[in-house]
């Protein structure tokens, strides 16, 4: 496994420009495949448009104590693009006023930003409904200074987000890395000894699953239910819900499908399961994502390569809602990885 | 033709249709509805046709209910022990043929 991101390794991939070059070549510019919009534009989709805001993700910054095979932000310890105070306090600004209803907080491991702390204290203070953490779970256990994550997430009512790939060692730290899987298992009990993840608990605990390789993710309901029997027999955990979540052929899981020569087969494998009805609610429609920078993007996938949003407003400093509705949505081939099986999202299945 | 088996075929399957169209159909309506969510779980019997695919010796088969198991997070301990259960019926199907060798030679031989 590496150890270190493609950006680190002067990869060419690290350049969102030639990801961008790979997704439209080949079985899409020959004619074996169509375009993703051209796919869209089929059922009259085209072009696709931003509704009404619901879900503000903000990135705080791509370093991450981790270094997964499969990540789409090409995230680790080595890279150095952190959210300043001042952008944080921007942010702020914009989530105190928002219409959205839920405040989503991602990285890299956003815990990694040393404003991390003051950044959720001031954020909670706007009285979001839905305010979410995405975290990795083994930061928890990271560093000593880590340790009073749950109480803290607890006091703050936030919602807890974790990724985690299987129920067993083998699976996990197969994707992850060596020793994830016992960190992990740790980090959970101990959130559910704070109450997290328990039936009827107000703090909320969900767990994201994506397959540890070049295949779509399986059902999501069924997943769930093997999830829950596998934790609860072998560890006593609970958590409330599995999200199925498809990978998108970007950064290192990009590199990863393409030195695996699994690369057409995936593409051909994600048009195949091209699924209209997840078109209506992919998650760029009501969702706005934030980079590190303060720029603002569709989405998290939107924003790793490096697509700016279709708006007078391109930062958070000219930050404007109104603006943004109805906005022309970026797209490339790495959306049919959002629109698969039963579609795909930060918050699981849309369709 | 220069393979008899390549791969990419797998991809057409769906093609057999094409030249009758309703016996087509319904062995996928068919297909489909026997994979579902039953008395059995979807898990279940993937690991099912996964033994069967090997029993078969399907180069397509086990393609397919290997990626369909990783779809399903099956373990790839859970699989081989599936292909395991596949072979065991195998020998035991051959061997206990071995009763007719014998019922036939305590007939014949002096
Ligand atoms: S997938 Fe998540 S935990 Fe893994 S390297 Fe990327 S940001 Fe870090
Ligand atoms: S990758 Fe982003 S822009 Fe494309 S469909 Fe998914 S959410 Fe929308």
């Amino acid at each position: 496994m590496a150890q270190t991101s493609l950006q680190k390794r002067h990869s060419d991939l690290a350049q969102s420009n030639k990801q961008l070059e790979l997704l439209s070549n080949g079985i899409f510019a020959n004619g074996e495949l169509p375009t993703f919009k051209e796919k869209i534009s089929e059922t009259n989709q085209f072009p696709l448009k931003a509704k009404k805001l619901e879900i503000l993700q903000i990135n705080v910054g791509y370093m991450c104590n981790q270094v997964c095979e499969h990540c789409h932000v090409d995230a680790g310890p080595d890279r150095k693009e952190i959210m300043t105070k001042k952008t944080m306090q921007e942010c702020i600004e914009v989530i105190k006023n928002t219409g959205a209803h839920t405040l989503d907080l991602t990285g890299g491991a956003p815990e990694m930003n040393p404003n991390f702390r003051w950044f959720v204290e001031e954020a909670s203070k706007a009285g979001i409904k839905d305010f979410i953490v995405r975290s990795n779970l083994t930061i928890i256990r990271a560093n000593k200074k880590y340790y009073d994550l749950p109480d803290f997430f607890k006091k703050h009512n936030v919602h807890v987000i974790s990724s985690m790939p299987h129920w067993t060692r083998g699976k996990t730290d197969k994707q992850r890395g060596d020793g994830v899987f016992d960190k992990s298992i740790k980090a959970l009990q101990e959130l559910n000894e704070r109450g997290y993840g328990m039936p009827g608990s107000d703090l909320r605990l969900d767990l994201v699953y994506n397959p540890s390789g070049a295949f779509l993710p399986g059902d999501q309901a069924a997943m769930e239910k093997d999830f829950k029997k596998g934790l609860m027999e072998d560890f006593n955990i609970q958590f409330h819900n599995l999200f199925a979540i498809t990978n998108l052929p970007i950064a290192r899981f990009l590199d990863y499908l393409i030195a695996s020569e699994n690369y057409d087969d995936y593409m051909y494998a994600l048009v195949d399961a091209y699924n209209p009805s997840a078109v209506e609610n992919v998650m760029c429609t009501n969702t706005l994502s934030i980079s590190w920078d303060g720029y603002l993007f569709d989405c998290d996938f939107n924003q790793m390569l490096e697509l700016p949003v279709n708006s007078k407003a391109k930062h958070i400093s000219e930050y404007n809602e109104e603006l943004l509705e109805g906005r022309n949505i970026t797209i490339s081939q790495h959306c049919y990885g959002c629109t698969a099986g039963a579609g795909s999202s930060c918050q699981g299945t849309v369709a | 033709m220069s393979n008899y088996y390549d791969d990419k075929d797998l991809r057409k399957f769906g093609k057999i249709t094409e030249w009758s169209e309703e016996l087509g159909n319904k062995f996928f309506d068919y297909y489909s509805e026997v994979f579902k969510e039953g008395a059995l779980s979807a898990r279940e019997k993937s690991l099912i046709a996964l033994a069967v695919a090997h029993t078969e010796q399907c180069p397509y088969c086990i393609d397919a209910y290997t990626k369909d198991g990783l779809q399903k997070a099956i373990t790839k301990e859970e699989m081989m022990e599936a292909i395991h259960v596949g072979a065991a019926i195998k020998s035991g199907a051959t061997l206990v043929h071995g009763v007719q060798m014998m019922n036939k030679v305590n007939k014949l031989d002096l």
